[in-house]
């Protein structure tokens, strides 16, 4: 029982540090990315003895100096929903990513261990569940701080969230209904299948519709890119404006956390999870772990590498989906509130129901 | 382990009743919305001892996500709601003592005679029980539900156009 329960706390701190991680080097690579793509050069001036590591340490340095900035309440504020708002805003996020796989299930000694937090039957929806938390924290933050503009500013960005909510939940059930179940996991086994033996059964192969409205969808959640209207910080009063120090930290913080936990949805249900191409391992193929290629060549590999293969790829693919997010925020302008919603419900919702009716007819014809 | 339970089930117990309370008595309607929040949340555990996988998130997802939103938003959206005296005190005790009575008894007879199994028991995926059920069973009764909510939305819809052609 201490050994479980060990492997389950073990398996968190990976996932906690893994998130964490990832939004540090976000907020380094936002600066820096949003430099080149201006033709800047970008955070570069902290140093600590003298040592610069192409302006990483100014991400150490913009946490310090929110740690350090005046907590400010407005006046007649609501003390408590102004500290309760980002811990909402945050909380819920970390918690999405533990139905999610980040490896394969392995064997130590005879005992078998899932890398993945919690194999849940229901895991897509208590994904979006907690997913939908998330809102709390930007319409109480809109609301307790007692101000006018925030307060539309909140309710503005709720609307959007959503809006979103909708379309990423309905774009999920293709793939749902494709996989035959809610369980990331078996969704992830599900994907090293092969369509007439050669083509990988991965999500953006099987379900390219959902996928390019997932994306969106999910850039729009993260309240990134074209969607940032939410935010908007030097031309909007947002929900955040009466925030600052490490409160206004853990809004952002929840966001960046937010890009790397949509990017690893993205990457379990649309690019294969932590399956590499054609990779089996000793129990899929009869005690042969390796690449069995569809012309039948057959290249052996030891069972540990697989893992580490597949582990690897899943990261891999993480980070490639962090990249393109940030890519598409340097590069489109952002949407007017009119657009971005009849975007959501007239244009984007149609297809999402489209293509579950299909969907669900091509799996009903092919069963 | 069992103990964990116990103690798990209380956290939730209490945090049902206790928020649910905080949601009667709060005198700043906001906090009771707020409050709420964790009724439903603690509803959800519950549904979980009860080994309820699919009910549990869809608690959270349509009531949690949605519906709550939603009311959040009508409080958001109601003129001088900060203001708004929500009266606590009670009115015509003697006549309330009727209905406290008979619903009291109802939910007495119903507890004494539901057979409560007390065995935990073993934890079973439904979510494919209850869609083969919705789909096979309860057909009727599920696309009936989804037509009354069609008309819902139907007719919010028509109020709001109607209003808003009136303002033109």
């Amino acid at each position: 029982m201490w050994l479980d329960l060990g492997l389950i706390v073990g398996k968190i701190a990976v996932v906690f540090i893994g998130i964490i991680a990832g939004a540090f080097v976000l907020t380094w690579a936002e600066r820096k990315q949003s430099a080149l793509m201006s033709d800047r050069i970008g955070a570069n001036r902290a140093a600590i003895l003298g040592i610069k590591l192409m302006g990483i340490v100014n991400s150490v340095a913009d946490a310090l100096k929110m740690i350090f900035k005046e907590d400010f309440l407005p006046p007649k504020g609501l003390r408590f929903l102004h500290a309760a708002a980002p811990v909402f805003a945050m909380f819920p996020v970390f918690m999405t990513f533990a139905v999610l796989p980040f490896g394969p299930t392995i064997t130590v000694g005879g005992k078998v261990i899932p890398l993945q937090i919690l194999q849940l039957d229901v895991g897509m929806l208590y994904l979006l569940a907690f997913g939908s938390i998330a809102v709390y924290g930007v319409l109480l933050a809109g609301w307790a701080s007692n101000n006018k503009y925030t307060l539309i500013g909140g309710m503005r960005a709720t609307a959007q969230m959503i809006s979103y909510e909708l379309i990423l939940g309905l774009s999920l059930i293709g793939p749902i209904l494709v996989y035959g179940s809610l369980d990331p996991g078996v969704m992830a086994t599900a994907q090293n299948g092969y369509l007439w033996g050669w083509i990988p059964k991965w999500g953006i192969i099987v379900q390219p519709i959902a996928f390019l409205l997932f994306l969106p969808a999910a850039m729009a959640e993260t309240k990134r890119c074209p969607f940032d209207l939410p935010e908007g910080e030097s031309e909007i009063i947002g929900f955040a404006t009466e925030y600052s120090g490490m409160r206004w930290g853990m809004f952002f913080l929840g966001e960046f956390a937010e890009i790397v936990v949509l990017a690893a949805v993205l990457a379990t249900v649309f690019l294969g999870s932590y399956q590499v191409p054609f990779l089996f391992d000793a129990g899929e193929k009869l005690g042969m772990a390796g690449f069995h290629f569809p012309w039948g060549a057959y290249l052996p590999i030891a069972e540990w590498a697989v893992v580490a293969l597949r582990i690897l790829s899943f990261g891999v693919k993480v980070l490639i989906l962090m990249w393109l997010q940030m890519q598409i925020r340097w590069t489109y302008p952002r949407f007017r509130y009119d657009q971005l919603m009849r975007v959501s419900w007239r244009e984007m919702m149609p297809i999402a129901l489209a293509n579950i009716a299909v969907t669900a007819l091509i799996v009903m014809l092919v069963a | 382990m069992e103990l964990l339970r116990h103690i798990i089930f209380w956290l939730f117990a209490v945090l049902t009743v206790g928020s649910a309370v905080v949601v009667v008595f709060h005198p700043r309607v906001i906090y009771s919305a707020f409050a709420l929040l964790f009724t439903f949340f603690g509803v959800a555990g519950l549904y979980v001892f009860l080994s309820a996988d699919f009910l549990a998130a869809a608690q959270i997802l349509i009531y949690v996500g949605g519906i709550l939103t939603l009311i959040i938003f009508g409080v958001f959206l109601t003129a001088k709601i900060t203001t708004l005296d929500i009266p606590h005190q009670t009115h015509q005790r003697y006549v309330a003592l009727v209905p406290i009575v008979m619903i009291a008894a109802g939910l007495f007879t119903v507890v004494k005679n539901t057979v409560w199994p007390t065995a935990p028991l073993p934890h079973h995926p439904t979510t494919q029980v209850i869609g083969e059920l919705l789909l096979t069973k309860y057909l009727v009764p599920f696309e009936l539900a989804s037509i009354l909510l069609l008309a819902a939305l139907i007719g919010a819809m028509r109020l709001a156009r109607y209003y808003r052609k009136r303002e033109d």
